[in-house]
């Protein structure tokens, strides 16, 4: 029996071990109640991203109504021209173009973060750098050999890669600003996170429907427990 | 005195149809032990959520649509576009994992207390068979969003069936109706989930509950109720099911649906076990996703699977880990059913047995590396020794003698008080500016260390005695 235990203590060590690896992800802050973070991330993503990228699932209303911001400012401040309040927010771009540009036709970005999650996203957004052998010039800590080329680059600059040693020896790459872009990196970060909030928004537009229902269900269970166990009780005085 | 309408409905009612019987025969005069404990919540708990997955799931075919070009928006559509269709659609998807949560929990019931010995095998036999379903159609259902997951675990688990020698190619073609997971398969599964199997489904639970009450339920101590009758032919220790037991699992509903609305409305996803992160990404079958795993339901089977080097062997593997289930009636040589009254060797053999399914699970979900395969085999062998040991260990090892009746074991509500003035100090305040009024109220709560101390004490020894 002890040896028994050494031995699965043994197996689950090893299995911890053998699990960590790859690049560490930075930490997005998500706050979907946060209006107006949703509002800076619409307007980015409709002047960055909708040109390639559609997000087909949603309409420009539903955007309204949710961030609760008026459908006519929606319609002037977020949505490209000519845009109606019912469209959905499909991209310009001709899927046969796409797929002789890039070699792949871009994802519809509907579901992203609920497929990659919001820290992927915001660190792949902020980790392109300047690679001569690449194709497109940029390459990915994140993402290797993406076929997405960085959309953000005048606003965050040119970031080089640079290989670094830890204190353990272990190599890892650093990334380092040698060109500014307009934003600051603070300006950047935000801009970003922002971008990511939306898409986090998007990826389930009923969240803060349902966590707010939530409570109220969940208080109608626990009345529920307290009568069906005082109804048990009341019927099981004499069993003993 | 004037009959009314009503009687007169009701009465021309019953005389075509035996309702007063039936109702009698299966609630109000069928005789449960009266010591049924927290393990025997999860039979009609699974009923409960079999209810829910038909009910929900009717109103998701209203606006899903089987078609490989359509079936991930349609998802999306009811998500998004349709009222309430997300709390449906979350209650369904959540339902399925909380289906095999509870039937694991039931099926663990049984190897607590031997329910699955003479005279309820055929109890036994039908819940297996249902277990078998239940696993088709979370498997076909699983197809049916058509995400990348969907796809890929179809793809992987029919072509298992390719595996089998000479027939295996045909056989994989004629269950797909194509060369690879397509339109035509969706299709299929779709008919599968819907109707086939939720019949059979239906139907199984209609059999297992009968064959349940000619035998009686057996309980905690794995006692027959029926060998005790008084004067007027009850079981001395049985209560009526209805109402003893429908208030009583009337509790365990309302405990089950806190926990089930909880994950509903603020982890729908459960970390990506119950909807997997890769499903919301479209079915394409020209890219394969570098890590295929099942749900976490079936990965303790796929674990199996892939402990075994050889496909065909892996197959028949996976198969026999359910197919020694059923055999378990015959296995078991113990004379005794409940784990009360067994010897120690049991008590450890099922001890392993969960640690190694619980282990086969996670590491189903694991990318199988060499190390991960060496420890899956390891846990394999302890899934399969459990069973096949059985006849050896239960009939070597020494029993403990059977009461002639049911035992009365405190529940945990009445041992409450003590177990708090034991483990706590609890010292009314005397405050000498407070109001006479407030004096019986007010008291302070230190911990008692020594109490505690006792408490725990008594637990490890008592583990440590039940294990012997």
């Amino acid at each position: 029996m002890k040896n028994l235990t050494a031995l699965l203590l043994l197996l689950t060590l090893s299995l911890g071990v053998a699990a960590s690896e790859g690049v560490k992800l930075q930490k997005a802050s998500i706050d979907i109640a946060n209006s107006a973070s949703l509002q800076r991330g619409a307007k980015h993503f409709v002047t960055y991203c909708l040109g390639c990228h559609s997000i087909k699932h949603i309409r420009y209303l539903r955007i309204a109504l949710d961030i609760d911001v008026d459908p006519k400012k929606v319609l002037k401040d977020i949505a490209p021209e000519g845009a109606n309040i019912y469209d959905q927010l499909h991209s310009a771009m001709n899927a046969h173009d796409a797929e002789k540009w890039f070699g792949t036709q871009p994802p519809d970005l509907s579901l992203i973060a609920r497929s990659r999650g919001a820290d992927w996203l915001y660190s792949y957004l902020k980790s392109y750098y300047i690679d001569p052998k690449s194709p497109r010039g940029v390459n990915n800590l994140i993402f290797e050999d993406t076929a997405m080329p960085n959309p953000l680059w005048q606003l965050q600059g040119d970031q080089y890669a640079e290989p670094r040693k830890n204190i353990w020896g272990h190599e890892y790459t650093n990334l380092v600003t040698k060109e500014v872009g307009t934003l600051s990196d603070g300006e950047f970060e935000i801009f970003v996170n922002d971008l990511v909030n939306f898409l986090v928004y998007v990826g389930e537009p009923v969240q803060l429907e349902r966590q707010r229902i939530g409570k109220y269900v969940i208080f109608f269970i626990l009345m529920l427990i307290v009568l069906a166990y005082l109804l048990k009780k009341e019927y099981w005085k004499n069993i003993h | 005195m004037k009959r009314s309408r009503i009687t007169e409905c009701n009465d021309w009612f019953l005389e075509r149809f035996p309702l007063t019987k039936l109702w009698n025969e299966h609630m109000t005069h069928y005789y449960a032990p009266k010591n049924f404990n927290f393990w025997y919540f999860f039979g009609s708990l699974a009923l409960l959520v079999l209810v829910n997955q038909i009910l929900t799931g009717i109103f998701l075919t209203m606006n899903y649509k089987p078609d490989a070009k359509l079936a991930f928006d349609s998802v999306e559509y009811i998500m998004r576009d349709v009222n309430w269709g997300w709390l449906i659609r979350y209650m369904h998807s959540t339902g399925s994992s909380a289906f095999f949560i509870v039937v694991y929990l039931h099926m663990f019931r049984g190897l607590l207390y031997g329910s699955f010995k003479h005279p309820r095998e055929l109890v036994w036999i039908f819940g297996m068979l249902l277990f078998v379903a239940l696993m088709a159609e979370a498997f076909m259902g699983y197809l049916l969003p058509w995400g990348q997951m969907s796809y890929w675990g179809a793809q992987v688990i029919i072509s298992l069936f390719s595996a089998i020698p000479v027939i295996g190619d045909d056989l994989s073609l004629w269950l797909r109706g194509d060369y690879v997971v397509s339109d035509a398969t969706l299709n299929r599964f779709f008919a599968f989930h819907v109707i086939a199997v939720p019949l059979a489904l239906v139907m199984l639970v209609f059999l297992h509950i009968v064959a349940l009450h000619e035998v009686g339920s057996n309980n905690p101590d794995g006692i027959e109720i029926k060998e005790s009758k008084d004067p007027w032919g009850h079981p001395v220790d049985g209560i009526p099911f209805h109402p003893y037991y429908t208030v009583k699992d009337l509790v365990g509903v309302g405990v089950f649906l806190l926990f089930f609305a909880t994950i509903i409305f603020y982890m729908p996803e459960m970390g990506g076990y119950f909807l997997e992160h890769a499903n919301f990404i479209p079915a394409d079958p020209m890219k394969t996703p570098e890590h295929i795993a099942p749900v976490w339901y079936f990965t303790p089977f796929y674990a199996i699977l892939r402990a075994i080097p050889d496909k065909f062997a892996g197959v028949i593997g996976m198969g026999g880990a359910i197919v020694v289930l059923f055999l378990l009636p015959w296995l078991d040589r113990s004379p005794v059913k409940s784990i009360r009254y067994r010897g120690g060797i049991y008590k450890k053999a099922l001890c392993l047995f969960v640690i190694s399914f619980l282990a086969l699970g996670y590491l189903g979900t694991q990318p199988a590396t060499p190390t991960a395969t060496i420890v899956a085999r390891f846990f394999t062998a302890i899934y399969f020794g459990f069973f096949l040991l059985m006849p050896l260990y239960t009939r070597w090892e020494k029993t403990k003698p059977v009461p002639k009746r049911l035992t009365s074991v405190h529940s945990i509500e009445e041992q409450l008080p003590a177990l708090i003035e034991e483990i706590v100090h609890i010292k009314h305040g005397s405050s000498e500016i407070g109001h006479a009024a407030f004096k019986g109220a007010s008291f302070t709560i230190t911990p008692n260390p020594k109490g505690i101390k006792n408490v725990l004490g008594r637990l490890v020894k008592n583990i440590k005695g039940s294990l012997d």
